[in-house]
């Protein structure tokens, strides 16, 4: 693809080939004219840790769960087959099954509705068939279990249903619970005391009773438990939740404090960050986002709102104000602006998958830190340099505070983010690597790619290039761009090349 | 469908009723599964109910938790002690659910039913269920496999109980952290069971390699086992091995493993006998109590007493007494809490004249603290300092430290010192207590926060109890009395409360000379509130007072008050009646 990169291929681990974006699915595909719901708008992805399962939430306290239908049933010769042959299968998924997770709701003291709007979905520790999710609104987090069960009848009773009265069902449901109260102290139902302990079975037992015969069906049904709720722990918006590697512990983090959860024990956590200033006038920096190690897991990291990464070590501290590794880029002398401190803010970071580097998206970039080195960033890519002249626009409509998420591949090879107009972006890491696609999210995912020659970091003639013209939002220089259509949510398949993204209420799927 | 006797009928329902659909129902009858079995017999429970039991396993947690319960004590109903093994299935499948309540609740059943198996019957069924746990396909099987190894080893022939081992082992590698804490929790059961030349070679390595596992929640875990293993192994062998990890373990990067040490510390003194105590456990919990994270420091400031009584007093107040005297101006507040809720204990430890010299200077800076909590946590010890120095060196402190408490801003401050008093004043004598409490104490019956009005009138009679009757006629009735003018009905309803308590206490003489006047007076009250509560008090007093004292004072007055125009006023009245009613006809 490029000389430079291909003089080195002497190493294995040459840059590898720029992927070719293929659309796989789309689910919940807006038929034309099609107005949508604002509900409907999905506000949160997550694939689980195998990549067999994917989490949607809405805007609508929803959470949908696909899961993968191209494994699961394949065998050894499956592999094999597959090895013969080079066009691999990509993952393909099928709607698996939704629940409500959050409804709207009202802190009558403090004269707040809360939205139901799912910020975070997180994936837990699969247990048994069971699946286990987080998903957490504004200010609530809950635990979701969501089971496979066999759908049962039940025959052959004791007692034909059709013969009993409702009276006499009911009564003899209260026995053990809660007796009828009456007057004379005497409880009415007069079975019930044959059940007291001094009633004497015959040893050998009563031959006429027998146990209800429960014929399960091969039908199975899905269900979804809510099995805890984290609560009233947040003053501030939650604005990430982040699974520990130990299994046991998860944190949430809202605009100013970070706690600490035990998975087991919803009624207490521990506050672990606390950026809140005594004086809420001298506020200069908000956290925006946080996430756990993958396996270190002492070690979490959170972005602030003025562009900086802090690493921090649970074993240092109870409360960790002091942080272990702080990552932030020195701005260039003279590029100061009105909008330098906005666009600094960072709106999500990832961690990679061995978690040696962590991935930042700030308003205009992507940048990747190597945690061993606190200088600077290891990489820098511009996701849509073409709205730097506009950003006056951009913070006249309030589109410069929009939060877009950025991740990694499985691999660490490549990283994506989101833009506008449903474009997403992906970008190779590997040094030498020129790798730079823009796509978009529909059914042709080609059709606005944009090759950039060079490497895209701190390079002059990094110019973004348009291939079409004849749009209706095309700017000035060509570039087309819609801010409307946003594509803030996306996420990357554990294990292979292939994304999810969600341009409103519709998530596309794509391969490689 | 069978038809079903009528006396039969609620037991069917009950069978039946372990499928209904309400889950309240089910657990109901979960919960009556005894009674089921003996309907059934116990040939039929083995044969129907229990495997009935293991095929529905797939009900809400609750019902499983109740259901893991009941089968802990089911051998009696499937046939004695010979048939135990039936129970197993149910409990193997219940082990292995996502809910850990339920899966512990299992483990539990399991070692309660397999502590009373025969040993033959350990080694067919029992042993099998353990080994297949512990290669269970998910976590969860595993992790409540780590629970039973301790019943199942004993009776293991010697092949088994090396595989058993090396099974063990393995947990304590498995590759979810979960399984590796559940196999480090459960070790010091489980290594309790093992024969000491294992203990030191199998046992011992196990351990060590958890120390040493990179998760912090599983080396902490760890640190627990050390106090169990130790008291397991022969002094010199604990020094050996435990020590070291020990002194590792007091400098961990982890505040966290640290912390557990500083909970722990001291159990280990005993195990390693006085020489190394003095060598090595006394400098480590010196590191401890000056440790850099104030959490760890709590947990070391709040065992210093424990550890102070295992060592002689001459290292005590060499090593330990000058960390005391640091901690005592901690920056953090929690620290200084947890010391003073101790402190207080070291007194007999050191003797009269260490106390003297060098804590009571402590004390009396803890007393002076900012923060109410330290000064409180002093307070509620002062007897065991008293046992040592007597009050006196005290006192003249604690004057203003009361004081102080006893108007903090904070109501559950001023509460928490007025639950103290009667303690203060046994304490403090007759004497002392009148000059200088006594006007506290009918101050609080005038506070704004109801629930110190409440406590105040409790302590009077706490303190009419301590001191006497004679006493409280004296200090206590005439301010009380008094106060049942205050222009506000709220404290005056306070009074009234207050002579309610103080009535049994001071006897029927004074209760109808001085008390019940006063009652009686305020039943022209013009708040409906105040009257219905004349109606209350006058209830509890009629057993106190002689039958025709009732007769002549307080039914008159109950029967104007049940004519009264407000409705509350009339029922109280009534019922008040009614109860001299009751009296008058027994007697």
């Amino acid at each position: 693809m490029n000389g430079g990169g291909d003089a080195e291929v002497a190493s294995p681990a040459g840059p590898p080939q720029s992927l070719e974006w293929k659309f796989s699915q789309v689910f919940g595909e807006r038929t034309a004219g099609e107005e949508v719901q604002e509900v409907d708008i999905i506000s949160a992805i997550e694939f689980d840790k195998t990549g067999d399962h994917l989490a949607t939430g809405d805007r609508g306290g929803r959470v949908v769960l696909f899961e993968r239908t191209d494994t699961r049933h394949h065998g050894f010769r499956r592999d094999l087959e597959r090895m013969d042959n080079p066009i691999s299968r990509h993952p393909e998924f099928r709607y698996k099954t939704e629940f409500q997770s959050h409804e709207p709701e009202f802190d009558y003291l403090k004269s707040l509705e809360i939205e139901e709007k799912i910020n975070k979905i997180r994936w837990c520790q699969t247990a048994n068939s069971a699946l286990f999710l987080l998903s957490t609104n504004d200010k609530t987090i809950k635990f979701w279990k969501v089971q496979e069960k066999k759908v049962k009848k039940i025959c052959e009773m004791n007692v034909d249903p059709s013969r009993v009265g409702n009276g006499n069902v009911a009564s003899s449901s209260v026995t053990a619970g809660v007796k009828p109260y009456l007057a004379n102290g005497v409880c009415p139902e007069r079975s019930y005391n044959y059940l007291s302990n001094d009633f004497a079975f015959s040893p050998g037992g009563i031959p006429s009773l027998h146990l209800p015969v429960v014929v399960a069906s091969h039908e199975t049904s899905l269900v979804a438990k809510c099995r805890r709720i984290y609560a009233h722990a947040h003053d501030y918006h939650i604005n990430s939740i982040s699974n520990n590697s130990d299994g046991e512990t998860f944190i949430s983090a809202d605009d100013l404090r970070i706690n600490l959860w035990n998975l087991e024990i919803s009624n207490q956590s521990f506050n672990i960050v606390d950026v809140k200033p005594a004086n809420m006038e001298d506020l200069t920096e908000v956290i925006t986002s946080a996430e756990f190690h993958p396996t270190h897991c002492n070690m979490l990291a959170y972005s602030s709102s003025k562009g900086s990464i802090r690493l921090i070590d649970l074993r240092q501290s109870a409360l960790c104000d002091n942080h272990t590794k702080l990552f932030e880029e020195q701005e260039a002398p003279g590029s100061r602006s009105f909008f330098t401190e906005i666009i600094a803010s960072i709106s999500d970071i990832k961690f990679g998958k061995n978690g040696r580097y962590i991935l930042s998206r700030d308003y205009m970039t992507l940048k990747l830190w190597d945690i061993n080195m606190d200088a600077g960033p290891v990489a820098t890519f511009q996701v849509h340099e073409y709205l730097r002249p506009k950003l006056c626009d951009l913070y006249e409509n309030d589109s410069i505070f929009d939060k877009f998420e950025c991740c990694l591949s499985g691999d660490g090879l490549r990283v994506a983010t989101g833009s506008y107009s449903n474009l997403f972006r992906v970008f190779g890491v590997m040094s030498g690597s020129t790798e730079a696609s823009t796509l978009e999210a529909s059914k042709n995912p080609m059709r606005r790619q944009v090759q950039t020659p060079s490497r895209p970091s701190r390079s002059l003639s990094s110019l973004t290039r348009v291939v079409r013209r004849d749009s209706p939002g095309v700017d000035t220089n060509g570039n087309a761009f819609d801010f409307t259509t946003k594509l803030l949510h996306l996420a990357w398949h554990p294990t292979e090349n292939s994304i999810a993204c969600a341009a409103a209420n519709s998530l596309y799927m794509y391969y490689a | 469908m069978a038809m079903i006797d009528e006396p039969l009928y609620p037991i069917a329902v009950l069978i039946d009723e372990l499928k209904n659909e309400d889950i309240q129902l089910r657990l109901n009858s979960i919960r009556r599964l005894s009674t089921i079995a003996r309907a059934l017999g116990e040939e039929r429970t083995r044969k129907e109910l229990i495997p009935f039991l293991s095929e529905n396993n797939d009900d809400d947690d609750e019902v499983l938790l109740a259901m893991a319960e009941e089968l802990g004590v089911f051998i009696p109903y499937v046939g004695g002690v010979e048939y135990a093994h039936v129970l197993l299935p149910p409990l193997e499948t219940l082990c292995t659910v996502e809910e850990t309540c339920v899966r512990d609740k299992a483990v539990e059943s399991l070692c309660r039913i397999g502590a009373q198996m025969k040993e033959n019957d350990l080694v067919d069924w029992f042993i099998p269920l353990v080994k297949r746990l512990a290669a269970g396909e998910w976590f969860t099987a595993r992790v409540s496999s780590c629970g039973l190894f301790h019943i199942a080893y004993p009776s293991a022939p010697e092949m088994l109980k090396t595989e058993l081992r090396s099974i063990y082992s393995q947990l304590c590698q498995d590759d979810m952290p979960m399984v590796r804490r559940s196999a480090a929790s459960n070790l010091g059961k489980f290594a309790a069971t093992v024969e000491p030349t294992h203990l030191k070679t199998d046992i011992m390595s196990i351990f060590e390699d958890l120390t040493q596992d990179d998760q912090d929640s599983v080396r902490l875990l760890a640190v627990e086992g050390c106090a169990a293993l130790g008291k397991l192994l022969e002094p010199q062998d604990c020094v050996a091995h435990i020590l070291p990890v020990i002194v590792n373990f007091s400098q961990d990067k982890s505040w966290r493993v640290r912390y557990m040490v500083a909970n722990q510390l001291y159990e280990l003194c005993e195990a390693v006998g006085p020489e190394p105590t003095r060598t090595d456990l006394v400098p480590a919990y010196v590191r401890l109590l000056r440790d850099n994270e104030a959490e760890v420091r709590i947990a070391a400031a709040g065992k210093v007493t424990k550890f102070c009584r295992i060592l002689n007093p001459q290292l005590a107040i060499q090593h330990i007494l000058p960390c005391v005297k640091e901690l005592s101006s901690d920056s953090s507040q929690h620290v200084r809490s947890a010391l003073a809720s101790v402190i207080m204990g070291m007194a007999p430890v050191l003797g009269k004249d260490a106390t003297i010299e060098q804590l009571l200077p402590i004390f009396l800076s803890l007393l002076k603290d900012e923060f109410p909590d330290v000064r409180l946590n002093i307070i509620s010890k002062l007897d065991q300092v008293n046992q040592v120095i007597g009050i006196d060196l005290l006192s003249q402190s604690l004057l203003p430290a009361i004081v102080e408490l006893a108007e903090d801003r904070h109501w559950r401050v001023r509460l928490a010192i007025i639950e103290y008093i009667p303690l203060l004043a046994s304490q403090l004598g007759v004497g002392f207590f009148d000059d200088k409490l006594g006007a506290l104490c009918m101050q609080w019956l005038e506070d704004k926060v109801y629930s110190i009005r409440d406590a105040a009138a409790n302590n009077l009679k706490r303190l009419a109890e301590e001191f006497g009757p004679d006493w409280a006629m004296q200090h206590i009735i005439p301010q009380v009395l008094e106060m049942i003018n205050n222009p506000h009905y709220l404290y005056r309803m306070t009074i009234l409360h207050a002579i309610s308590l103080l009535a049994p206490v001071m006897g029927s003489e004074i209760t109808c000379s001085k008390l019940l006047p006063v009652v009686i007076n305020s039943s022209k009250d013009r708040v409906p509130n105040i009257k219905f509560n004349v109606a209350k008090v006058l209830q509890s007093l009629i057993p106190i007072v002689d039958q025709s004292v009732v007769e002549q004072t307080i039914r008159p007055c109950l029967v104007e008050l049940s004519e009264d125009p407000d409705v509350d006023v009339r029922f109280f009245a009534s019922q008040a009646l009614q109860t001299s009613d009751q009296v008058m006809m027994s007697s």
